[in-house]
């Protein structure tokens, strides 16, 4: 429990670091807030602004105006409000899918790093095999035989999918870590495995490992949009992806006055996925010294 | 030494080849290859037959509920979808393989009477043409782009096409092909979206003619933008990070201290070196824009094999989805097997080390 303290101390301490190198960096602080901002909306803003349940015939397909800053979709309902409400399927898939898929992939990448040998082989051999499979057609197929009703389901099946290929980048992070002089001097002195790992393992791959996860959750995030988009996820509830797509099938890509309608979903997500990234790129800078400019 | 003693004591020509096979990089990829494609046909037929609530059982409820008798409805499923129900699943899976190998895939369930080899015939040669097409194109362009970006470090023309490429890097496929038609379709009105259905007008006789090869180009056109946009970013950054590693190398320095000029250094050390990785890149690119052509496909209306397995979903089509997406996946596959020879002829030590690492 001790060495478990000591990482939560040391992780703390690292992240208020962090955010200091970090606010150097305009375009990464930008990220980190506008992601932290989207997430907090998402699951704060319904309570506030809840969806709005009649369609307003009156108001069918508008631009911009004072009441509706967004204008407003093909029943009439201010598309301000449906982004607002819209928000939480997509960051819950994009969180669980991410983090999951990590968790995966490090359990399983730094086992088959610190075993070696045989069971090692076979390991990559399979995630070899397995990267070589299209992962998107693989998801469509075994989304619709599956018929998946919930968020979290088809947030599961992506991470299952898709852990593989960051087992096989953790798998070499671990490896040339772990022939690092500080590693093997903490394997010399005995400091016992738990520490090890949370002492000087994981800290030192922390970056690595933020950085895949926020990939892994754009690339989440575009899985989700096509999947609405083929129709495989249900209509149940309203997401940035479900209002593109229903936009689309309104035809609103041929009528001048309703593309806010579809603009303003498709710069909601294009904005969380820019966030994403633009935030991971600069976590790159954070912890890898040699990429920082302007210090 | 062992290699030879086991040679020489078990002199059967079985083994020995088996040996070769095993020793052989090009034997082993191949023997790789073929393995995925196994794999996805297994999880292609448990998912379908075996699960429960799988797709054979709901095909027979919908025949049923068609008003068929529950005997005739198993026996059109069994059809359909080229199985014996009768038999122990581990027969049927051995008939489903043989099926397979035989290019038999079945039959469609809702254009009736159409064998799924014929419907995938019909459009397979558009996709590996658009998809070709495009992959060449980034390549190319991605790293003419990227080498320049190295060159010109810390320059504005670095810090535009940098964050160019790092945006079109974050956005997702579909959402540029959304914003194409939007831009050049509706705002713009460069092209005509709605006269660009289908992968060539109709009429218009297939061969090496003017007309045919301009048709054929007028329709593929956004589509080819679409691919190169969303993949080009990360090409871009990747080529220009190998060139900058590439240009801080002694055998560069070296090359300048002997006085080569610049355009000699360029083809000769600089480039070659930095695209070398690349083109173990190029496989992964496959499978992402292969996977991209299903959305891309469906929303240009491009009737390519993409376009076939989003319909074949939504109209659950089985067989046909069954058969598209081992396709597709055989597809992939053999590019990254291609991808893989070329690599491996690119860099010789590829061979000699095997893949070890």
């Amino acid at each position: 429990m001790h060495t478990f303290h000591d990482f939560i101390t040391s992780f703390w301490r690292e992240s208020l670091k962090t955010f200091k190198i970090m606010s150097r960096n305009k375009m990464g602080l930008f990220g980190f807030i506008m992601t932290l901002l989207i997430i907090l909306i998402s699951f704060i803003g319904p309570l506030l602004w809840p969806p709005e349940t009649s369609a307003n015939v009156a108001q069918i397909n508008k631009g911009s105006s004072p009441e509706h800053w967004l204008g407003t979709d093909f029943q009439g309902q201010d598309n301000l409000r449906k982004i607002i409400n819209g928000g939480r399927d997509i960051v819950t898939i994009a969180l669980v899918t991410g983090v999951l898929s990590m968790l995966i992939a490090v359990v399983v990448g730094s086992f088959s790093a610190f075993i070696g040998g045989r069971v090692d082989s076979i390991l990559m051999e399979f995630v070899n095999i397995w990267l070589t499979i299209p992962k998107f057609p693989l998801l469509a197929v075994l989304a619709t035989v599956l018929a998946l009703k919930d968020v979290v389901m088809l947030s599961v099946l992506m991470a299952l999918l898709d852990w593989p290929a960051l087992a096989r980048q953790v798998r070499s992070q671990v490896l040339s870590l772990k022939s690092r002089e500080y590693i093997e001097a903490a394997t010399m002195l005995d400091l016992g495995t738990p520490r090890i790992v949370f002492r000087e393992l994981l800290p030192n791959m922390m970056s690595f490992i933020a950085i895949s996860t926020i990939f892994e959750m754009t690339h989440a995030i575009y899985q989700q949009t096509g999947l609405v988009f083929l129709g495989i996820v249900p209509y149940s509830s309203a997401n940035w992806g479900v209002m593109i797509s229903a936009a689309e099938r309104r035809g609103v890509l041929f009528n001048p006055q309703a593309a806010w309608s579809i603009l303003a979903p498709m710069a909601a997500i294009v904005l969380f996925q820019l966030a994403l990234v633009s935030f991971a790129r600069s976590l790159d800078e954070v912890f890898n010294p040699r990429l920082r400019t302007g210090v | 030494m062992t290699t030879i003693t086991t040679s020489q004591t078990t002199p059967s020509t079985l083994w020995s080849t088996i040996q070769k096979i095993r020793s052989s990089y090009l034997w082993r990829r191949l023997a790789k290859a073929l393995f995925s494609i196994w794999l996805v046909a297994t999880i292609t037929f448990f998912v379908i037959r075996a699960m429960p609530g799988n797709a054979v059982d709901i095909l027979i409820q919908e025949l049923t509920a068609q008003g068929m008798s529950a005997e005739d409805a198993k026996n059109q499923a069994a059809a359909l979808m080229n199985i014996d129900l009768d038999q122990p699943l581990a027969g049927q899976y051995l008939d489903y393989l043989g099926n397979t190998l035989r290019g038999d895939l079945g039959h469609s369930y809702k254009s009736a009477g159409l064998s799924v080899t014929d419907m995938i015939v019909q459009v397979l040669p558009w996709t590996l043409f658009s998809v070709g097409l495009a992959l060449l194109i980034t390549f190319v362009v991605g790293i003419a782009l990227g080498t320049i970006m190295a060159y010109k470090r810390d320059t504005w023309i670095d810090h535009l096409l940098s964050n160019v490429a790092a945006t079109l890097d974050a956005i997702s496929p579909y959402l540029i092909g959304l914003l194409a038609i939007l831009l050049l379709g509706l705002t713009w009105k460069l092209v005509p979206i709605m006269d660009m259905r289908g992968a060539m007008s109709p009429g218009i006789k297939p061969g090496f003619t003017l007309e045919f090869l301009t048709d054929v180009f007028r329709h593929v056109r956004v589509l080819l933008l679409v691919y190169v946009l969303s993949s080009i970013g990360s090409w871009m950054l990747q080529m220009k990070s190998n060139t900058v590693a590439t240009l801080g190398e002694d055998y560069v320095t070296v090359a300048r201290a002997r006085g080569l000029t610049d355009g000699r250094i360029l083809t000769a050390y600089v480039g070659r070196n930095a695209t070398l990785p690349l083109f173990t890149r190029l496989a992964i690119s496959v499978g992402f824009v292969v996977g991209g052509s299903v959305l891309l496909e469906t929303l240009f209306t491009y009737r390519g094999i993409g376009f076939l397995l989003a319909r074949s979903i939504s109209e659950r089509d089985y067989p046909v989805m069954q058969g598209v997406f081992l396709i597709i996946t055989i597809s992939v596959v053999f590019a990254n097997l291609l991808a893989d020879y070329v690599y491996g002829w690119l860099d010789p030590r590829v061979h000699i080390m095997g893949e070890e690492n």
